[in-house]
């Protein structure tokens, strides 16, 4: 089990955590001027990188918030977390 | 060496010193007419199929680690084609009949035992849909029927039918012709097919560039063992796609998950079929060693570790001993985890890329075992022939695009 440090509250346990993908996804400005290729990619692809990865959580059990996360997906080790909205 | 009863008298004779390798291990050749990247059962059966049935000999198979040490050899070794949609059940069902098979044409014995696999209803919900599954698949010619819980306890005797637990079974789907197979023999079998036929196992031999031309087509793979030449280069690298495909700058829809499984100390035969719960998750046969195997979730994140949170396993077994209270006071020998890659429809994707020559075979998630040999035969015909098997047609990397998808996720036909 993780121990994964809430930007909020502090180190807590995964099982208060929801995951929520990867981060830093944005969804087309403009919906109507968004090819079906570009849809797919904002929808359904994933870099799924193997080493560092930056992804969402939400503290569902503690203080309710999403912040995101750098996670190294080889040795699950995370290197910091930083609230939502802001870049690493 | 062919395997009979006179072959074995005749090793009998002499004190069993007389079986060789099953397979070659040869140096790498400079090119090849085809490259399959990944050694596990489905990448050793689409070069198999490669060359016993397209003439397409001059092939390489590159491993990084050793043969069918991946998800092939950590699965939970479960065969079923009772899958909802008309695409999926369709090859399903095109591998279930070529694994009822599979030990003569490969003179192997794959030990697949078709002794029933039984999915627990847990409730009204549930009913309702494994009894649309029961009827979906029977309209599509596929085995599958609906047991009362006293049925499923007679299919099944360990099983607790209680009321008097947290979640009581309500029902059962069982398909008869499911069942298991030995995972390891598979991959050797087909491994021990292809070699003699001209397909290169290359073990040891880890890709770390594909290369392509001025016109963006295929032109080979640079590997840790050197630069290896190919027009056709095949992906079926299960959690490592991603990994891969960049390689050659294609983006897929997958994330890759630890998924768990253990197995029990051996004891003597107990459990008659294969039983699994969708919704209390967790599902569980006995291998023919007399292990209990049990197979667990993914982990909530993406991750490449081959582990998996102890608490994944221990809510499993939570559900097993609920459901079986006889295997409460037994020990767990090992557990594992292996990586699988997952699409947004938990539907594989096979086929052809948007880079000439290149082809890929993934998103089997966590159920591509039972799959093994219609995955190589339909993804043989398309390396082959350039253009998708009519089976594996519906299940492009373009449906992601087009919309077409097929959500057997939704459809709650897999575990997860």
């Amino acid at each position: 089990m993780l121990i994964i440090p809430c930007p909020h509250c502090g180190p807590r346990p995964e099982n208060e955590f929801r995951y929520s993908g990867e981060a830093h996804i944005a969804r087309p400005a403009d919906p109507e001027a968004t090819s079906d290729a570009e849809w797919a990619d904002f929808l359904y692809m994933r870099s799924n990188p193997k080493g560092r990865h930056a992804e969402r959580w939400r503290h569902i059990h503690g203080c309710g918030r999403f912040f995101n996360c750098i996670r190294d997906t080889v040795s699950d080790r995370i290197e910091r977390s930083y609230p939502a909205g802001t870049r690493p | 060496m062919k395997f009979s009863l006179r072959s074995l008298f005749t090793q009998g004779l002499t004190g069993h010193h007389g079986w060789g390798p099953q397979w070659r291990s040869p140096e790498p050749k400079p090119a090849y007419d085809a490259i399959i990247v990944g050694a596990g059962g489905h990448g050793l059966a689409t070069a198999y199929y490669l060359a016993a049935e397209h003439g397409v000999r001059n092939v390489a198979v590159l491993e990084k680690g050793w043969l069918g040490g991946g998800n092939t050899g950590r699965n939970t070794t479960i065969i079923r084609s009772n899958y909802l949609w008309d695409e999926s059940a369709a090859i399903y069902e095109h591998a279930l009949k070529l694994w009822e098979g599979l030990s003569q044409e490969l003179n192997y014995n794959v030990m697949y035992s078709p002794r029933g696999v039984m999915m627990l209803a847990h409730g009204v919900h549930d009913e309702q849909v494994f009894k649309r599954h029961v009827h979906a698949n029977r309209l599509n010619g596929i085995d599958n029927e609906w047991l009362m819980p006293e049925e499923a306890k007679a299919f099944c005797p360990p099983l607790n039918i209680s009321r008097n637990v947290r979640y009581p079974i309500t029902g059962a789907a069982l398909q008869r012709r499911g069942g298991t197979a030995r995972h390891e023999a598979v991959a050797w079998g087909y491994a021990r097919g292809a070699s003699p036929r001209g397909v290169d196992i290359i073990e040891n031999c880890e890709v770390t560039a594909i290369t392509r031309d001025a016109g963006g087509a295929v032109t080979g793979v640079e590997t840790t063992r050197g630069r290896i030449g190919a027009k056709r280069v095949g992906v079926v690298a299960a959690g490592h796609t991603s990994v891969l495909m960049g390689m050659a700058g294609v983006r897929m829809p997958l994330e890759s998950y630890p998924l768990q499984a253990l197995v029990s100390e051996p004891v003597k035969p107990v459990f008659p079929c294969v039983v699994m719960s969708n919704t209390i998750h967790a599902y569980i046969s006995q291998s023919d060693k007399g292990e209990l195997v049990i197979g667990a979730g993914t982990d909530a994140y993406t991750s490449y570790s081959q582990a998996g949170g102890l608490h994944i396993a221990s809510h499993t077994l939570d559900a097993i001993c609920e459901m079986f209270p006889m295997f409460r006071r037994m020990r767990m020998l090992r557990n594992w985890g292996g990586i699988v890659d997952v699409t947004p429809d938990r539907s594989p994707i096979i086929g052809k890329t948007p880079v000439p020559g290149l082809f890929v075979n993934c998103g089997w998630g966590t159920g591509g075992f039972k799959a093994t040999p219609g995955s190589g035969h339909v993804f043989a015909a398309t390396i082959a022939s350039g253009e998708p098997h009519p089976i594996a047609a519906p299940f492009t990397l373009e449906r992601f695009t087009t919309g077409r998808l097929i959500d057997e996720a939704a459809a709650a036909a897999v575990a997860h």
